[in-house]
């Protein structure tokens, strides 16, 4: 009955004609661009396509043209993704998510050792057991909010990892890691007369190794990242953002929020699962290793890195960071006495012996001052960098209107 | 009697040693509006995070609508059709105007959970176009892509207003829609709620201001140290010793 006298005069007025569809002002955009275009979105996703695809050509004046480190940032990518949608998205920063990318890429390995090498089956696997183990620790995780709830993600995770490595031998194989050998199974390879003798993955007969196995893990993102822009602008989406936002109006406003999350965080543990199984895919071997918190921290940092909440960041975050660990763990001393060769000897090797601590396996010494700096200045990653640099392009919009426009 | 939509019975609440609430009694008929008033510390708040769920009473009986509230979460609650205003707005600061006001609609068109990660939340038609009628109806129209965190404190809780509207509740709870309001904004909401009481929404509502109380209330409850001292109609209360007692602060010997 109240609805019918709310809208009675307005729908005379300016109700009438102003449709949905036409009603959208472009002007001012929500915080996440969530009023934003279906042909914007698509228009992104050609563009991010089109850069993902090419990666081999532009990437290669950097040293960065060859499919080994092009699948990690596809790999990474994936993950990072997924972890943006419970983190970016919904807020809850969980510091376990390695134990589902560990527990992808058994699957994955356990597929190829009784079934057959085809990725495609092992992958849906190992999305499938990543969703139910997500379900059962972000069950108990979710019963608990902000720093109580990371910690219950990392206790899970670490136990997970030290399970991988004690009770569970039999599943994980321990220390060595579990692999591939002549004498599996494979039943359905055997079935079908196609055993895969060289124990390498492949996708209905195309070996996944080198390009085709970087293009697989491309085509795979390219999917992720359109899936979590589906998600982004969706109703569901709409609610993670409000439970970010204020979850006590969420709940006075007739919204059950444990569900939402737990939806979310499965959904992330699905994505780490796939960046798991293709990671075993790529290289089919799985360590406990893969488990460990550092492997946590690090999509942690990737996110935080290009710019939590945003779709382009966590991506970027991802390839930036598997780059520099790349270049900055390949140096050596050798390397840097080169590289200070014009400096006169004694002074050669005072900055030799400075560097040196920063690159190789110390590199995490290098990724850890680059995060400070970057939380400190610039506390949106990449992301706002990018957008402040273009603000300033675009002439004085003010900052104000930039931050409004944080949509991709 | 005429139909009460909501009925409040012996509910006593102890915080510690602190009794809270002690054996209140209250009954809201169907479509009034019933204020609640009283010295800080009274217990209004409590008897309203009672309704909510956000506290559970000791003691009592809460009925809505012919059912329990007790023992039901917040969100039940609501999709029951509580609606609540705060004292200090609860709303989305990082998302729009518009946004703001679609969650709610959400509330009522999915329920309590559903995942629909789909389909893109502003092509729910449906929802929008009740959202905008509600944006026009606050004069909250021209700000709806507006961020909520720049806005103003009267915009806030002239939104928060719109959020429970939207939602077409059986029973609005307003806690001080007026706290910390200059005196034309006041009479802006006092309008603003006269307005919306013509739509019938059965409302009760916690004020000091009794400029407000008097000007919209059907009914009056009093209340002084966790309990109902006095009740009545508006005229009845002003003339009532025990109120002026209350306010004198004779009632805190």
């Amino acid at each position: 009955m109240s609805e019918s006298v709310m809208t009675r005069d307005k729908n005379m007025s300016k109700g009438m004609g102003r449709s949905p569809a036409e009603s959208h002002a472009p002007k001012g955009e929500g915080l996440r661009g969530f009023m934003s275009s279906s042909r914007s979105d698509y228009l992104l996703l050609a563009i991010f396509a089109l850069a993902i695809l090419t990666m081999p050509i532009w990437l290669a004046p950097i040293g960065a043209g060859y499919p080994d480190i092009l699948q990690k940032f596809a790999i990474f990518g994936i993950f990072a993704l997924g972890f943006n949608i419970l983190f970016g998205f919904s807020g809850y920063l969980s510091f376990g998510h390695a134990a589902f990318l560990g527990t992808g890429s058994y699957a994955a390995v356990w597929m190829f050792k009784l079934l057959s090498m085809n990725a495609l089956i092992a992958l849906i696997f190992a999305i499938a057991v990543a969703g139910v183990f997500a379900l059962l620790i972000g069950y108990v995780s979710l019963r608990r909010s902000g720093i109580y709830f990371s910690i219950l993600t990392l206790a899970f995770a670490q136990m997970s990892y030290n399970l991988a490595y004690s009770v569970l031998t039999p599943i994980t194989n321990g220390e060595t890691g579990l692999q591939v050998s002549g004498s599996d199974p494979r039943i359905l390879d055997h079935m079908f007369g196609s055993p895969s003798g060289r124990g390498t993955p492949d996708f209905f007969g195309m070996e996944l190794q080198g390009w085709p196995g970087f293009y697989f893990c491309a085509i795979l993102l390219i999917l992720a990242f359109f899936l979590t822009m589906r998600i982004r602008n969706s109703t569901f989406g709409l609610m993670l953002f409000a439970i970010k936002s204020n979850q006590n109006r969420m709940n006075y406003t007739g919204f059950a929020t444990r569900p939402y999350l737990l939806a979310a965080f499965v959904i992330s543990g699905m994505y780490a699962g796939l960046a798991g199984g293709l990671l075993a895919v790529t290289d089919p071997l799985a360590g406990a290793d893969r488990m460990q918190w550092t492997a946590s921290g690090e999509v942690v940092l990737m996110t935080i890195l290009g710019g939590v909440g945003t779709l382009l960041g966590p991506v970027i975050g991802a390839a930036v960071m598997k780059y520099l660990e790349q270049i900055f763990s390949s140096f050596n001393e050798g390397f840097l006495h080169r590289a200070f060769d014009f400096l006169p000897s004694g002074l050669q090797d005072f900055m030799v012996t400075i560097v040196s601590p920063f690159v190789g396996e110390g590199w995490h010494l290098t990724l850890g001052l680059m995060f400070m700096l970057v939380v400190i200045f610039l506390p949106g990653g990449i992301m706002e960098g990018l957008r402040r640099v273009s603000g300033r392009f675009k002439g004085d919009r003010g900052a104000a209107d930039t931050a409004a426009h944080a949509g991709h | 009697m005429t139909s009460e939509i909501l009925s409040i019975k012996g509910v006593s609440k102890r915080f510690g040693g602190l009794r809270a609430l002690d054996d209140v009694n209250l009954n809201v008929r169907q479509g009034s509006v019933h204020a609640i008033i009283g010295p800080n510390g009274a217990g209004k708040s409590t008897l309203l995070n009672c309704l909510v769920g956000r506290i559970i009473p000791d003691e009592g009986s809460v009925t809505f609508d012919g059912g329990s509230l007790l023992g039901h979460k917040p969100h039940q609650i609501n999709q029951a059709g509580i609606a609540r205003v705060f004292q200090t707005p609860e709303i989305f600061g990082e998302l729009s105007v518009m946004e703001n006001v679609m969650i709610p609609a959400f509330a009522r068109k999915d329920g309590a959970f559903r995942i629909n990660a789909w389909s893109r939340a502003r092509e729910r038609g449906a929802v929008r176009e009740e959202a905008e009628h509600i944006l026009d109806d606050l004069n909250l129209w021209d700000q709806r892509d507006q961020l909520v965190n720049s806005m103003s404190r009267g915009d806030k809780r002239r939104l928060e207003l719109a959020m429970c509207l939207v939602q077409h509740p059986k029973l609005l709870l307003l806690d001080e829609p007026t706290a910390g309001m200059s005196r034309a904004d006041t009479n802006n909401t006092v309008d603003l709620l006269k307005k919306i009481a013509e739509r019938g929404i059965t409302k009760v509502i916690i004020e000091h201001d009794m400029h407000v109380v008097f000007s919209l209330a059907d009914k009056v409850s009093v209340m002084a140290q966790g309990t109902v001292i006095a009740e009545g109609t508006p005229e009845e209360i002003k003339a009532s010793p025990k109120v002026q007692e209350a306010y004198l602060g004779g009632a805190h010997l």
